[in-house]
């Protein structure tokens, strides 16, 4: 075996060892967590309010409460990211004043979630008067899932091929009709992906929803987006650090939902991927 | 010249940047004939040709100058529709670039997004006459609904030709469209663009000297973005006039 060929052994040795890394830990978590819920797991758990100081009963009102949650950051964030996104990618002039903003964008999915719970208080909560609610805090959600929504978005519009735009233009369509028939199609995968990915980093998130919307107990269904609702990383840290002699099993537990929530919400992805590409044309 | 043009040219400029790509051009291109832009790499005949569609306002930093006329109308007024003029102006591009989806829809899309017309008997007429019209009628006419991208690439060019037509347009310009083809599907292609001559003006743009021999009745030669000789395609290729295209076309470079 000549030195090259050993070379590329020893590197595809490496690469090969540290994908191993990456995705031993995520198998632990999960083998963990799943061990130590899997006695706790019922559908009294799921279906059933807390009782007994959170001890025993279930945690349904946090799970409704984290699916309002998510449900209401799509609902802004998605539109909002998508269209802006398509602004910035196919019309905004190259200037200085665009570079700026993209930066900006660039530079706000770096910020701490605790300091966008901050602002989502200062502005949602107190300015505007909305209160500790589920509207402010699918708002503060909605703003700290734009930047990677918008990001995702963009990169998936500048993977389309010059030349799809090229045909369309060239018999005459718009630039809007270029870009609803012959891109957006083929972005519309890797937006989904990231809407996806920043959607499930907002109902994992506790920081953002700690001022602005999460209940520490509030055994009951919201009644409208001006109520609070529990939440389960919220409830999840609750339950680990504030109440003492909590069944360490319930803990698993919420966190297990959670992680199926999560997973959920990739499937849905899968699925809606597998169906566009069986019918490109919409 | 003993014909009207259909296309002209008044001291045409192009600039990328500060490159100038096209130099004062003036060519006449005749009507309902296949006129052939030939030239080295590089030369400027795809650009030249990307500005009688005014495909060139889509690349950042291009600067126009001069005039490109089409049915006595300067195509660079302010009052010119550019979308009509992309419709009687059709382009081919060198990789028969469908869209991944029917060929129906390939055909159609045009159709739609210029709302000409929506009795389907209607639109299924138009589909026929383009698809004959590139002699494909026979072979897809019960594969309307199959994806353009499996069909064998000759005759998905043939489909982008169609889908070109069927929007009747005045003039196809077609640049490079066999480069990407094998030597009997470049042939059929040829013998269909003089077929289409008799109803469309052509102006193909082709590295391949032999296939502009072959098929157009005049010829332009550029270099390095000047036109250096325009006439008919006979005398470009027996009887030059400039010692640079006769240089070009014994293959002497280029």
């Amino acid at each position: 075996m000549n030195l090259a060929r050993i070379r590329e052994r020893i590197a595809f040795t490496i690469l090969g060892l540290s994908t191993l890394f990456v995705i031993l830990p995520i198998f632990a978590i999960v083998f963990y967590i799943v061990k130590n819920a899997i006695g706790a797991i019922s559908w009294n758990f799921i279906l059933d309010i807390p009782r007994h100081g959170m001890r025993e009963g279930g945690i349904y009102p946090a799970i409704v409460g984290t699916i309002c949650l998510v449900l209401g950051t799509i609902l802004f964030s998605l539109p909002l990211g998508i269209m802006s996104a398509i602004y910035l990618v196919e019309y905004a002039n190259d200037n200085f004043f665009t570079k700026l903003v993209k930066v900006s964008i660039v530079n706000l999915s770096g910020i701490p979630s605790i300091v966008y719970g901050l602002f989502g208080m200062a502005l949602f909560v107190i300015f505007l008067k909305l209160g500790t609610s589920i509207l402010s805090g699918c708002l503060t959600l909605s703003i700290m899932s734009l930047p990677l929504i918008i990001t995702a978005t963009k990169e998936a519009l500048e993977a389309v091929p010059f030349s799809f735009r090229e045909i369309s233009l060239s018999l005459g369509a718009t630039k809007w009709q270029t870009i609803r028939y012959c891109v957006l199609p083929y972005a519309l995968p890797g937006i989904l992906t990231g809407t996806v990915l920043s959607l499930s980093r907002a109902a994992g998130e506790t920081a953002p929803i700690l001022f602005t919307v999460a209940a520490f107990y509030l055994p009951r269904l919201p009644r409208s987006i001006f109520d609070q609702v529990m939440a389960l990383p919220y409830h999840l840290y609750v339950i680990s650090t504030q109440i003492p002699n909590m069944p360490l099993r319930l803990s698993f537990a919420t966190a297990f939902v959670l992680i199926v929530l999560v997973f959920l919400m990739n499937l849905v992805n899968v699925i809606l991927r597998i169906q566009f590409r069986k019918k490109k044309q919409w | 010249m003993e014909f009207f043009p259909k296309i002209e040219t008044r001291n045409l400029n192009l600039y990328y940047g500060s490159f100038s790509a096209l130099k004062n051009i003036n060519i006449k291109i005749p009507p309902k004939e296949i006129t052939a832009i030939i030239g080295p790499s590089g030369c400027g005949k795809s650009t030249l040709l990307r500005c009688f569609n005014r495909m060139n306002d889509l690349i950042e930093n291009v600067k126009i100058t001069g005039e490109v006329i089409i049915d006595n109308k300067n195509i660079f007024d302010k009052n010119v529709n550019l979308l009509n003029l992309r419709r009687n102006v059709g382009m081919v591009f060198q990789r028969p670039n469908v869209f991944d989806a029917s060929v129906y829809y390939n055909l159609t899309f045009g159709i739609k997004i210029h709302r000409l017309m929506r009795n389907k008997n209607k639109i299924n007429d138009a589909i026929q006459m383009s698809l004959e019209g590139v002699g494909l009628w026979n072979d897809l006419k019960d594969k309307l609904k199959k994806n353009a991208r499996y069909l064998p690439l000759e005759q998905q060019q043939r489909l982008c030709i169609a889908r070109v037509i069927i929007l009747n347009p005045k003039i196809i310009l077609l640049d490079e469209p066999c480069s990407t083809l094998d030597p009997i599907a470049t042939l059929k292609i040829e013998e269909l663009l003089k077929k289409l001559k008799e109803d469309y003006t052509i102006i193909i743009v082709t590295h391949n000297m032999q296939q502009a021999a072959r098929i157009s009745g005049w010829s332009g030669f550029m270099l390095l973005g000047e036109l250096i000789e325009f006439n008919r395609t006979k005398i470009i290729f027996t009887n030059p006039t400039d010692s640079r295209t006769e240089d070009y076309i014994t293959g002497r470079f280029g």
